[in-house]
């Protein structure tokens, strides 16, 4: 018994070791079912089109599902790197599976690509945050673009409504303070749940401040609720949404009451409206066009680009890596967190990558754009 | 805060109470008939309005494929007991409503232009689709172990809801689903505009609400109910089956709970995990009646909708708090006046 024990043992060793070798092993841990499901199904099956073979290696991909669960995002990383032995972890999807992460990875020095939008994921970047690189946009950045928007079309006073979680509290300190340098008055605050039955009793609330424009902070269908209370309750300014919202299931849930919201956006969601001459329009249009020979007509949404925004990155800085290591050590690790920070000028489906030693997202300006919903599709806004 | 804003929360806070008050009318008949505490009672909520959904988007529900695996399971275990006991008479009727029920559903929908139909005739076959899963669900999970105590059958529930939740996520999707109203009409009532799905939420669970009052008190099945929640020995020396009535208590669970779910499925976004919530709150409702009385546990569901309208408007971060928080006054009440009773194990 014990001696097939240790055969059985030794082989498993074998056939691990050969793998570790050949191949460059990708761990993944997305949120596929939970709260987040909705934004970590298209990056689940964004993973499976990646390239297979980078610089002439196999790209082994394990995926692990978290469902959205902050202790099982930290298993799945552990796991992954002490068990698969992976040269880099994807994921998570969410911004508190990811800051849970952060401490795993940097322990055993694996790089880490996350998909969650919160800064404090990458910021500011430390002895434990260089291993760690994201692929969204700030939510300072979005919030900039929505004040900017705001202010040039006359906006004077502006409410706001999001989820009673990170997401919407994270929205509300960002927004708060970009609004008020800008002079714009913040005159209500409130939350709603992701499965609320009902938000008339918010709505109310914000109706009754007059302002000239509200703001919803909600991802997914979710957020289509306080706007159709809203409308509902005949209120008439501008409403604008956060690019949380930026999936088919949105405009089918929402549907005429969502006629004229603006929202701020990677590019990808409206890359054949981009200009031709804009750099990222090439790029978004070719993860697109995967995503829907793989999925179907219209399925595609700006959460799975994220994900496929990290295989980019990872298809940038792998080959340099594989010149000074071999994967499956300590020193391939190393190399690739180091060919990360100097990817420059990489064009993804949601902007322009240029890492620094100080700046782990990586994206500027290009990296978004201001849609407006029209006749139930999005609209780009010169 | 205006009087017009009252008004319009106490509107939008007795709709919700209506609907908390139905699945608080479940919880409570089950746990007196069956012991059980009826967690998975909100995912029938959820179930019912999806798969009304996915017949109006002219799809097969998803749902009707598990009933036709539920069916089959309780089918392959009850012919085996009918073979044993010596009763191949039985079989006919088992077949036929384990298996062929189901089949015909599958055949109706694939064959009729069930998307064109109008909304009563979609509503009906939702229905047919997600109740039959309350006798099933008994028939396959609670009834072999009937007998055993009540943390166990609450372990069961949680593992039963946790199940149902990961099937809903895989039948329809991490996005929610709306349906169109009932009817678009709006009444005014002084300076409040009311719409006309309000109506009939409120008139409908006023309906259901006075069927089971008349099912209880005068039909026999009713009766018989009645007796094994007041004394389950006493009631099966009578004749009546224990068996049967569970299955009847979940059948008229998931009835109340799949037509729940399509009531607000008009008024609210509807995720496959929509329906835990709703049902935790018909549980706080419920526990206000002390999980014993029917009118204290609908005065329950109206006070929770009503607490959670009020205070989505005043503290709308802390909302869900608030409405759970009402538990532990009531408890407290509860435990220091009322007698105290020992569980019999």
């Amino acid at each position: 018994m014990k001696l097939r024990t240790s055969v059985i043992a030794v082989l498993g060793m074998a056939f691990a070791a050969g793998a570790a070798h050949a191949d460059i092993n990708v761990g993944v841990t997305v949120s596929a079912t939970g709260p987040a499901a909705s934004l970590g199904i298209p990056e689940k099956n964004t993973i499976a089109l990646m390239p297979t073979t980078i610089g002439g290696e196999k790209v082994n991909y394990i995926v692990l599902d978290d469902a959205s669960d902050t202790t099982a995002a930290v298993k799945n990383t552990r796991k992954l790197i002490s068990e698969d032995k992976v040269d880099i972890v994807l994921g998570s999807t969410v911004s508190p599976n990811s800051l849970a992460m952060i401490d795993v990875v940097a322990e055993s020095g694996t790089p880490m690509i996350s998909m969650a939008a919160s800064a404090r994921i990458v910021e500011p970047v430390d002895e434990k945050k260089r291993w760690v690189f994201k692929t969204p946009q700030n939510d300072a950045q979005m919030s900039t673009a929505i004040v900017e928007h705001m202010t040039n079309s006359g906006v004077k006073t502006v409410a706001f409504i999001g989820f009673a979680d990170a997401y919407g509290e994270g929205w509300y300190e960002q927004f708060s303070s970009v609004a008020d340098a800008r002079k714009l008055k913040m005159v209500a605050n409130e939350r709603f749940n992701r499965n609320d039955t009902s938000v008339t009793g918010q709505v109310l609330k914000l109706m009754a401040a007059r302002p000239d424009a509200i703001l919803i902070a909600g991802s997914g269908t979710p957020a289509a609720l306080p706007q159709k209370a809203l409308k509902e309750r005949g209120y008439t300014g501008k409403i604008y949404q956060t690019h949380g919202v930026a999936n088919n299931d949105f405009l089918r849930v929402c549907g005429k009451d969502c006629e004229g919201t603006f929202l701020p956006a990677g590019p990808v969601l409206v890359a054949s409206q981009l200009a031709d001459s804009n750099p990222v329009k090439k790029s978004a249009i070719e993860y697109i066009t995967k995503y829907e020979a793989a999925h179907g007509k219209g399925s595609v949404s700006t959460f799975g680009a994220h994900a496929w925004d990290a295989g980019v990155l990872l298809a940038a800085a792998a080959p340099e890596a594989l010149k000074k290591a071999k994967p499956g050590t300590k020193e391939f690790r190393t190399a690739l967190r180091d060919a990360l920070e100097n990817v420059k000028e990489v064009p993804a489906a949601h902007g322009i990558f240029t890492m620094s030693p100080t700046d782990h997202l990586g994206l500027d300006q290009r990296s978004r754009v201001m849609v407006q919903i029209q006749n139930g599709a999005w609209k780009l806004v010169q | 805060m205006d009087f017009q804003i009252a008004l319009l929360l106490g509107q939008d806070g007795i709709t919700n109470g209506a609907i908390y008050a139905l699945l608080a009318l479940a919880l409570v008949l089950v746990f007196a008939v069956t012991r059980v505490i009826f967690i998975p009672q909100g995912e029938f909520v959820s179930y019912g309005a999806l798969t009304l959904v996915m017949i109006q988007a002219g799809a097969i529900p998803a749902t009707v494929w598990l009933l036709l695996g539920a069916g089959l399971l309780a089918a392959a275990l009850d012919v085996r007991l009918a073979l044993r006991a010596g009763q191949p008479g039985r079989l006919v009727r088992l077949v036929g409503w384990y298996v062929a029920y189901p089949l015909v559903l599958v055949a109706l929908l694939y064959t009729l232009p069930v998307k064109d139909f109008p909304m009563i005739a979609q509503i009906l076959f939702a229905l047919a689709v997600v109740v039959p899963m309350g006798p099933l669900m008994y028939r396959l999970i609670y009834q072999p172990i009937a007998a055993a105590p009540v943390l166990v059958l609450l372990i069961v529930s949680v593992a039963v809801h946790v199940a149902m939740v990961g099937l809903g996520l895989l039948f329809f999707g991490a996005e929610g689903s709306r349906t169109p109203p009932f009817s678009d009409a709006r009444f005014e009532m002084g300076p409040v505009m009311v719409s006309g799905q309000t109506i009939w939420v409120v008139v409908s669970s006023l309906v259901l609400i006075v069927a089971l009052y008349q099912f209880f008190e005068r039909t026999l099945y009713g009766k018989a109910l009645r007796a094994t929640a007041i004394n389950r020995v006493g009631a099966r020396l009578m004749g009546i089956s224990p068996a049967l009535a569970g299955r009847l208590t979940f059948f008229l669970a998931a009835l109340i709970g799949a037509l729940s779910g399509v009531l607000i499925a008009p008024i609210t976004t509807i995720y496959y995990d929509t329906g835990f919530l709703i049902g935790l709150k018909g549980f706080v409702a419920a526990i206000v009646g002390g999980l014993g009385s029917y009118p204290l546990a609908a005065a329950g569901a109206l006070l929770v909708g009503l607490l959670e309208a009020f205070s989505s408007f005043w503290a709308s971060a802390h909302k869900e708090v608030i409405v759970f928080t009402l538990i532990i006054p009531v408890l407290l009440w509860r435990s220091l006046r009322g007698r105290h009773v020992e569980e019999e194990e």
